[in-house]
């Protein structure tokens, strides 16, 4: 932020600066609009109190070797099973005497990792493929359009397992079979705007100039896709958190002995019956964490675009 | 034949033929999707680092053995070949033996998929019948206790890993406090009680007139179906609460009201009645995702059904049956998706 | 598509109409499962056929024993006496020990009402070689092939003699006939059964032609088999008159069932669940001693895992007491040998410990350090805790051990083709012989790799035994019984220092039981269960 006229945060002309109503530069405009945009999101208490809880999740993952009390590997087989507030174990200890709290701490790093490359991988290639189908049109757009409905088509789960069958059980094929499953969706979101957009008198401009359709697609289409894209994989979060902790539950996902949530419940619930809390905090993490970023998606749907109110 | 000269004489074909050529489109569109689907899952399996053979025979057979059934599998033949094979078997309904099960997939998914539907159509009825009035609770009361409680309502239910979910419901419900049935359909004596005749234990023993198996099979589809029920009911109740919403803010609402029409005339017959079709394509869709998506919950109980059939096949490299199964969860999930588009297309005023 | 799933349940319908129902037995009590059924929970959705000929998995080898006579036979309420008669009332072995002789029993009936004659005891023998399919070895080893069953199998009168192509110790030879592939089929039923030359291969994979104590209703696939006792049966008719395993997954699901009595045996309970469940009333727990054998082993192609002191070193950092006292409580007890307790020649020696110092010393040796390897197990819970805590120990020496998790199928896909560094897993005996498991821990005759002998552990190891082979080999023809024992303890005590595998644990199978039943008898470890002793 090198911009001129811009006071320091904390000064009382930020606020107002901010709140013009005749905004001094498209800069200036933007971010008058975006903080607009955040008052409003500051209004809803529960997407506060969903962004509140991923920005802790955010803090824990960071600081997990400091904040866990034990290394989440270590094991003592004589001092498994233990139960919730046990000596030392605030959450207990699993089948092979790891401490669970540090087990989830550890746990959180996978779950945003996950999240964070799925975000990155299922919008990028979903832009690609429907900007492409959309402005070049006639056949690639019927045969793009046709592998994205056999995607679609697809049981979702079921397509992931295969995927992840074939390449083997891991976080990164776990992450490439969420992403495949997911971008058919964001395709469809991409093709639409891009056939929009494309007609308009603005594309038609920029094709005057002599821009090639490589060009057109990359810096004229692209950022115009970009924010729906946006609201839709905020919405998309919880579904990919709870795609992954089932791989996971299905021994698909992370591998022992890594404290992915979903794996630390597909070993819990062998106990369930005596030892409820294995399979359980794990179980109650991912919920949070899920029901964070929907509380969140929720929220800045209504600001972004309050008159789509329910679509998830 | 007059079609045919008006066709070539106007460039303008009757109603009647674009009809006709609008539903050879979607035939075609169909079977394409059908025939990638199948390319798709054929892949998979070729690629599968599982060796077919001895998937079939087991750790310990002979080479001798080994070496008999490679050929009989027709895995000597080019990968291509094995699919053109294939798919001429399919186009004749031969979906070809299951290796698990040693029966021909078709029976077998004759067998599973009516217990999924069974379990789908009962989880789709529960967020209907629940959704649906919530969602338009949450839009009259927008903004207000009920909307908030509403909205937390749907969230958490998007939130919840069901198999979690479903893991803990069952020690609740089963184990603690004994109200619901355990896992599988029926209880271990009510099995094979009831003549198979849609293959959906509910209908099947009314049908038989057992009131016994009635009560036990409603015993333990109560809990998974609740917990699919949960899931469609969120989806269900946001999607009526934003069409509502859409047509509470329209005019016409509004000149109703000052018109004096009571309140209960203006929300239900008015606003409700016209968002009726946009509402079933969303059930529909609904549907279709608890007709494909349900394998986490049919492992968690034990269920008999077609997510846990292609599920345990594919982890077995069993692909007749992957393959059989993919396609028929496709093809459900593709017809549903033409069929609530169709619907949009000749009832909804705005997209014509 | 309302229409489409209108056509599908149609054809559902169709397919499923006749499934028949057995009249009156809807109205029973809850509570309690009724005084002449057993119920029992078990994972059955290892069963892929019911055909003896073919049939080479756990749950369906229970399904056969209960429905097929065999020549020779356990008695399940004395098996120490080891094999005795069946549906052949006597032998006699000729004077160069290479023919077997035997004298059917008269009057025994198959379930169609047809008799036992030594013509269906040839046609069944006959078949299974004729047939190839994956448990034929058991058979072949003895010499008999396509070409010349006709000779080597033959029935006459009510006699029938089977031919070996060399001497054999007759124990050897009677040992594999109690296995499922001694079966015998009804020749007629299965004959008129036939497709396109299969001999009844596809009927009977669905279908049963047995003689033996229950016949089988029916078979559904990861759901339950239902089995109906046989009246006629030459033992005496059956107290339970139907037997219902049902397929329960979870261990924790199989409990509640059994604490509710919904079922009156549990098979699958894991050491958590046995300690639940046997505290509750109306519950016993059965320990029983099986013969599976859980162990390691060690890739030889590996250049540093082929080295001897690091093989040691390996033996010395498994934490066997450690598991068997946690995790593995009361389902697993310490063995170290190939051949499992209660086996010919097994032998209890446990020189292997865990000691990390003296890894850590071996490994210096070597001159191994910074040693990194994979390990592949398959998705069951007990074996991916076993590996955690092996590499757990591994760590503590530096060995780097990283787990590769997959089925059953993708792991053994990769054990066979020699991938893995190491491998982590169980091994089951095929009959009740010694020479089920030294022919394949100790017995490679041709390591290299064309030869694709992938059925024998010794060679996906890629390991040579050397002078073993031999010793293997003399060992299947020597008449004496005594010094047969001797001769495999001498070999196992040499194999558990030399060879790459690390045996750890034999398995003891916990069922949990309502205490009204009686007799269950699950067959140790050399048979399956027997249902038709059992009582309430």
């Amino acid at each position: 932020m090198t911009a001129v006229g811009i006071p320091e945060p904390g000064k009382p002309g930020w606020r107002q600066w901010l709140l013009t109503d005749t905004p001094t530069s498209r800069r200036h405009a933007r971010a008058a609009s975006l903080y607009q945009s955040w008052l409003t999101l500051k209004s809803n208490k529960l997407a506060m109190i969903g962004l509140g809880i991923l920005v802790f999740l955010a803090l824990v993952a960071l600081f997990a070797p400091i904040l866990s009390p034990y290394d989440p590997f270590a094991q003592d087989l004589g001092n498994r099973l233990q139960p919730l507030g046990a000596d030392g174990h605030l959450l207990g200890t699993d089948s092979l005497g790891r401490d669970i709290l540090s087990r989830l701490i550890h746990g959180s790093r996978i779950t945003l990792y996950i999240v964070s490359l799925v975000a990155l991988i299922a919008p990028i290639a979903g832009l690609i493929v429907g900007t492409v189908a959309g402005y070049v049109g006639g056949w690639s757009d019927t045969v793009l359009m046709r592998i994205t409905d056999i995607f679609l088509a697809f049981p979702r789960l079921v397509l992931a397992l295969a995927f992840v069958a074939a390449l083997g059980a891991g976080i990164e094929n776990a992450v490439l079979a969420i992403a495949l499953t997911a971008w058919p969706p964001y395709a469809r979101i991409a093709r639409a705007e891009t056939l929009s957009i494309r007609k308009s008198d603005y594309i038609s401009a920029v094709k005057l100039q002599g821009a090639g359709p490589l060009r057109i697609i990359t810096k004229h289409i692209w950022p115009l896709c970009i924010s729906s894209l946006i609201v839709r994989v905020t919405l998309d979060m919880a579904g990919i958190i709870l795609a992954a902790a089932g791989l996971g539950f299905l021994g698909l996902g992370a591998q022992p002995p890594s404290p992915e949530w979903g794996a630390m419940i597909s070993e819990g619930r062998k106990f369930i019956l005596d030892h409820w809390w294995i399979a359980t905090m794990p179980g109650l993490a991912i919920f949070t964490v899920s029901l964070a970023f929907n509380l969140l998606g929720d929220g800045l749907r209504d600001v972004l675009d309050p008159k789509d109110g329910g679509e998830l | 034949m007059s079609a045919t000269t008006e066709a070539k004489k106007g460039r303008q074909p009757p109603p009647f033929l674009s009809y006709l050529a609008k539903i050879a489109k979607t035939l075609g569109s169909i079977a394409v999707t059908m025939i990638g689907l199948l390319f798709v899952t054929f892949v998979i399996g070729r690629i599968m680092p599982i060796d077919p053979v001895i998937a079939v025979l087991g750790e310990r057979a002979t080479k001798e053995t080994y070496d008999a059934t490679y050929i009989a599998m027709g895995l000597d033949k080019p990968y291509i070949v094995q699919f053109f094979y294939y798919l001429w078997d399919v186009i004749q309904g031969d979906f070809g033996p299951s290796r698990l099960t040693a029966r021909p997939v078709e029976d077998d998914i004759a067998r599973v998929f009516p217990a999924t539907l069974e379990l789908a159509t009962l989880g789709t009825l529960i967020g209907v019948f629940i959704g649906v009035p919530l969602g338009v609770l949450a839009a009259v009361k927008r903004g207000t206790l009920i909307d908030q409680i509403a909205r937390v309502v749907a969230l958490i239910g998007y939130s919840m890993p069901i198999f979690w979910l479903g893991l803990v419901g069952l020690l609740i419900f089963y184990g603690i406090l004994g109200w619901v049935g355990g896992p599988g359909r029926v209880g271990i004596f009510y099995v094979d009680l009831v003549p198979t005749v849609t293959g959906m234990i509910l209908i099947d023993s009314i049908l038989d007139g057992q009131w016994d198996v009635f009560w036990n099979a409603v015993s333990h589809i109560i809990l998974p179906a609740s917990l699919l029920g949960y899931y469609s009911l969120a989806y269900i109740s946001r999607m009526t609460r934003s069409f509502m919403l859409e047509q509470l803010s329209a005019e016409y609402i509004t000149t109703a009201r000052v018109k004096g029409m009571s309140e209960w005339a203006v929300i239900w017959r008015h606003a409700f009645g016209n968002i009726k079709v946009q509402l079933i394509t969303v059930i529909a869709l609904s549907y279709a995702g608890l007709l494909e998506g349900s394998v986490l919950t049919e492992i968690i109980f034990s269920w008999p059904g077609i997510g846990s059939y292609i599920t345990t096949a594919l982890l077995s490299a069993d692909m007749n049956a992957v393959l059989g199964g993919t396609v028929v969860v496709g093809l459900v999930f593709v017809c549903l998706n033409i069929f609530s588009d169709l619907l949009y297309k000749f009832f909804d005023p705005r997209a014509q | 598509m309302i229409k489409i799933s209108r056509r599908r349940l149609l054809a559902a319908s169709l397919i499923a109409a006749t499934a028949v129902v057995p009249a009156g037995v809807s109205q029973m009590a809850r509570a309690e499962t009724p005084g002449n059924m057993l119920v029992l929970a078990n994972r059955i959705d290892d069963i892929t056929t019911l055909d003896p000929a073919e049939s080479f998995e756990f749950a369906g080898s229970d399904v056969s024993r209960n429905v097929y006579g065999k020549l020779v036979n356990f008695d399940p309420l004395n098996m120490d006496k080891g094999y005795g008669p069946d549906l052949a009332a006597s032998w006699d072995v000729s004077a160069d020990g290479k023919t077997i002789t035997f004298t059917m029993r008269d009057g025994v009936k198959f379930h169609s009402g047809n008799p036992v004659t030594a013509a269906d005891a040839e046609f069944s023998l006959r078949r299974a070689v004729l047939l190839k399919k994956t448990p034929s070895f058991i058979l072949t080893q003895f010499g008999f092939n396509a070409d010349n069953v006709e000779q080597t199998i033959k029935a006459a009168g009510n006699k029938l003699s089977i031919t070996t192509d060399k001497k054999y110790a007759t124990s050897f030879v009677l040992n594999c006939l109690t296995s499922t592939i001694g079966g015998i089929v009804d020749k007629k039923t299965v004959m008129a059964n036939e497709k396109d030359g299969d001999m009844g291969n596809e009927w009977l994979k669905t279908n049963s032609a047995g003689s033996g104590a229950y016949k089988v209703v029916s078979w559904k696939p990861n759901d339950s088999v239902t089995l109906q006792a046989n009246e006629d049966f030459y033992l005496g008719a059956p107290a339970m008159k139907r037997v219902i395993v049902r397929h329960v997954q979870e261990s924790a699901t199989q409990r509640l069932l059994l604490e509710k009595g919904d079922i009156d045996v549990a098979r699958n309970l894991n050491p958590e669940d046995v300690a639940g469940a046997g505290s509750k009333t109306g519950v016993a727990i059965d320990s029983e001693l099986r013969g599976r054998l859980m162990y390691i082993s060690l890739n030889q192609k590996h250049p540093v895992l082929s080295k001897p002191k690091v093989i040691e070193a390996i033996r010395y950092l498994v934490d066997y007491e450690g598991m068997q006292n946690s995790f593995l409580k009361g389902q697993y007890t310490i063995h170290q040998a190939f051949l499992p307790r209660t086996y010919l020649g097994a032998i209890d020696d446990k020189p292997y410990s865990l000691n990390v110092a003296k890894a850590k010393a071996l490994l210096g040796e070597a001159g191994v350090s910074g040693l990194e390897i994979e390990v592949g197990v398959r998705d069951a819970q007990e074996r991916i805790e076993i590996v955690q805590s092996l590499q757990n120990t591994f760590g503590q020496v530096g060995i780097k051990l990283n787990i590769t998790v997959g089925t059953a199928k993708q792991i053994l896909t990769r054990y066979r083709a020699r991938e893995l560094d190491m491998y982590m897993g169980a091994w089951g005996p095929d009959y009740p012989d010694p020479q089920t498991n030294a022919g394949t821990f100790a017995y490679n005759p041709d390591n290299s790799d064309e030869i694709k002998a992938t059925g024998l552990l010794a060679y996906r190891n890629a390991w040579d035994p050397g002078a073993m082979n031999q010793a293997v080999e003399a060992a299947v023809i020597e008449p004496n019984r005594d010094v047969r024992r001797k001769m495999y303890e001498d070999m196992q005590r040499e194999h558990q220092r030399v060879s790459p595998f690390i045996v750890m644990f034999q398995k003891i199978e916990q069922t949990g039981r309502r205490d009204n039943v009686k007799n269950l008898m699950l067959g140790g470890a050399i048979t399956a269960v027997s249902y038709w002793p059992v009582a309430k």
